[in-house]
């Protein structure tokens, strides 16, 4: 056994864990830690914004499907990591957040550059820590690991004061840690998958709907197979977009708020809904009385607390997705209950006349549509591209036009809705994987929430494109002002924005513009071959809207369709 | 909406008070009453909560305060057979016109007179929550200067044996 200071152990559990990335920005209290993250080979990327490396980190662990793991000082250092802590903590991705603390002795008396970050990120956090001693310093920060990544996952913070990592403590590495009061459920229950395949068998108008928890539990291939077993059409929420292959000819596309005529409409006609991995958000359902009026729900989560919460469920089932699916597709198998194509065919009839005669559809004339651009990233990238966006419009209409195929390629902040979440997300996307094409759908509201991280993309020469579509407006806010505010645009007015190409440029990576329809395939095609970090600026139809609309608080299937 | 007594099990550690309350706040569940103190094992205590909501809210509210990782166990007591008692100690006015009848009640509900001074009596009382809403409804036309009520606490009750 070995005596080391905290700093040491810190680095010695960051190994245990196979940690070979931390996404930090340094302070005070933590110069201790950066000092002995030098002398690792763990990479350290040094972003521009604490929120950022909170956002890289996230970014990187969906990308990866591991923990992403942040590293900033006390004070404002953990200030700034709150909003995206609690984007990772409603989108369930895993990450620890180690944040500096002023020394126990100082801990209460307002001292420089003090929070209690433990207090403020307790309801933003799947669970957080105060280390006192250096003793505890290993166990916790194992512990930390343990419970960001197991069971419906999530950010866990670690709050290391000053005393405790400069001081000494005897090491030696930690068995796998075990919380006797923590125990999820990962095996579903026999009696309620029996009672699901009851209601399968009965049904003849079925849905599948998707969500995160398909992703979390890399459950996409049992997902297709029991789709093709069932050969019941499926839709997702945001978070679940490459849970199902999006060239699937079952596939109905998203649903919800911004999703497609048929996955709503087929909601508002389903006899049975089976929910997997979703938790049924007001962005999903509309209003929750007239949700899925004629069907019984089958409800697959793996956190209890996610079922019944919004709306009642016939079936509940606790446990995680693959295991659910798995045991599914086998008990389908035992009975040979297989639905062919022609037994399906009435109900998969009616869900193509949704989609022939209201698909999704805009019109390209002289001047760019948003829609377009997207069309033509995902043709050129031949939808292998990993897509992080940011909040609002660009988010929704890289849901609807770029198609994906399998799970973590699209990356985006889905329960919070973080403005500033897709630069950086994009840059631990590109972190986690070096060799993929990385693309940062933006809008030119929100890439200006943390536009200075285009300097970390710069140093660390990591070649992630921005594609941004510029209306010069906060525009999913100005849609809502356009339809229920009688073109009131408070506030959304953006017309003084900056030369995006030209701030790229000073940051030393390249920047393009274009203002013609002509203009968006050249612009597209050399940004995305560049070598190094690219931004796109693409000034598009000012007051394009996202449609379909369900308004909230409105049925799903009573939808604006432009 | 129904009253449900909620007893947990957490560690006793700094903060978990807060996260149980937060959870509270947080999710706008409401809090009538809370009770919390060391059990045999010093590592562990009990907080006996009493909430309002129907049954999904109650659900809702045993859910979430199992997914806290500081808890260890959840029992709504509500449906099951238990013993529930609060104790508050009430501070009344006692001229001399009326000494002899707050005696009497205090004899008459079984409580203890802790506090003498010429103008008052502190009385202590333990019992169900009617029990004290009771006494209190006898007192106050007497003048009750103050009060302090703990909460309440509960167990289940042990299965009886079977007797032959």
């Amino acid at each position: 056994m070995k005596t080391m200071t905290g700093a040491q152990i810190i680095m010695a559990v960051l190994k245990e864990e196979c940690v070979d990335t931390i996404f930090g920005f340094p302070g005070g209290v933590v110069i201790d830690i950066f000092d002995e993250l030098s002398r690792t080979d763990i990479q350290h990327i040094l972003v521009r914004h604490e929120q950022g490396a909170a956002h890289a980190a996230d970014g990187y662990a969906r990308a990866k499907s591991t923990v992403g793991v942040c590293l900033v000082t006390s004070g404002p250092g953990a200030t700034n990591t709150v909003s995206g802590l609690a984007s990772a903590y409603m989108d369930s991705i895993p990450v620890v957040v180690m944040t500096g603390q002023v020394p126990t002795a100082l801990i209460g008396n307002d001292a420089f550059q003090e929070v209690d970050i433990v207090g403020i990120t307790r309801p933003c956090t799947k669970h957080n820590y105060l280390v006192k001693r250096t003793e505890d310093l290993a166990g916790i920060l194992k512990e930390a690991f343990h419970v960001a990544r197991s069971g419906r996952p999530g950010p866990v913070l670690v709050d290391l004061p000053k005393d405790v990592t400069q001081g000494k403590a005897k090491y030696e590495p930690l068995p796998e840690c075990r919380i006797p009061s923590y125990n999820p459920t990962y095996e579903p229950n026999m009696k309620q998958l029996n009672r699901a395949i009851r209601l399968i068998k009965e049904s003849e108008k079925p849905v599948i709907f998707t969500g995160g928890g398909v992703i979390l539990s890399g459950a996409h291939k049992e997902l297709t197979k029991f789709a093709k077993k069932l050969n019941a059409p499926v839709t997702a929420s945001l978070m679940g977009l490459g849970g199902f292959p999006g060239t699937h000819p079952l596939w109905m596309g998203m649903l919800g708020m911004h999703g497609t005529y048929r996955a709503n409409m087929a909601i508002g006609a389903c006899d049975l809904l089976i929910g997997i991995g979703v938790r049924f958000d007001d962005r999903v359902t509309g209003k929750v009385s007239t949700f899925a009026p004629n069907a019984k729900i089958i409800h697959v989560d793996i956190d209890p607390t996610s079922i019944k919460k919004n709306i009642p469920v016939t079936v509940p089932i606790v446990g995680d997705c693959r295991a659910a699916l798995k045991g599914l597709n086998r008990l389908l198998d035992e009975e040979k209950v297989k639905f062919t194509k022609k037994s399906r065919k009435p109900w998969l009839d009616r869900i193509e006349k949704w989609k022939s005669t209201t698909p999704l559809r805009y019109e390209q004339k002289d001047v760019i549509k948003p829609q377009y651009v997207i069309e033509k990233l995902y043709e050129l990238t031949k939808g292998k591209a990993i897509i992080t966006t940011e909040v609002g419009q660009n988010q929704m209409w890289a849901a609807q036009y770029y198609h994906f195929d399998s799970p973590n390629r699209f990356i985006t902040s889905g329960g919070l809705g973080c403005m500033g979440f897709g630069l950086p997300a994009a840059i631990g996307a590109q972190v986690a994987c070096p060799s993929e094409l990385v693309v940062d759908v933006a809008g030119d509201g929100s890439i200006q929430m943390n536009i200075q991280e285009l300097a970390t993309a710069v140093q660390y020469k990591l070649p992630v494109k921005v594609v941004i579509l510029n209306n010069r407006y906060l525009g999913m806010v100005r849609q809502w002002q356009e339809l229920f505010y009688e073109r009131r645009y408070a506030a959304t007015d953006l017309e003084h924005g900056p030369d995006f190409a030209k701030l790229a440029e000073a940051y030393g990576a390249l920047g393009l513009k274009a203002t013609k329809p002509q203009e968006v395939v050249p612009v597209l095609e050399r940004g995305l071959k560049s070598p190094g970090p690219a931004m796109m600026d693409f000034w598009v139809a000012r007051e394009e809207g996202v449609y379909p609309m369900v308004p909230a608080g409105a049925s799903t299937t009573e939808m604006l369709l432009a | 909406m129904q009253k449900h007594t909620i007893s947990l099990l957490v560690d006793n550690e700094p903060g978990v008070l807060a996260r149980v309350s937060g959870l509270f706040s947080g999710r706008g569940f409401n809090i009538a009453s809370l009770c919390v103190a060391e059990t045999l094992d010093p590592s562990i205590s009990r907080i006996t909560l009493v909430t309002r909501g129907d049954d999904a809210v109650a659900e809702q509210i045993t859910k979430q305060l199992n997914k806290l990782i500081n808890v260890i166990k959840v029992t709504n007591l509500t449906a099951t057979a238990c013993v529930e008692r609060e104790m508050a100690l009430i501070k009344v006015s006692a001229k001399a016109d009326f000494r002899a009848e707050i005696l009497r009640m205090v004899d008459i509900f079984r409580c203890k007179v802790v506090d003498v001074s010429p103008t008052h009596y502190t009385i202590e009382v333990t019992g169900t929550a009617e029990k004290l809403a009771a006494i209190l409804s006898l007192l106050k036309p007497m003048g009750i200067k103050e009060i302090a009520r703990t909460g309440a606490i509960a167990l289940p009750r042990e299965k009886k044996q079977r007797s032959v």
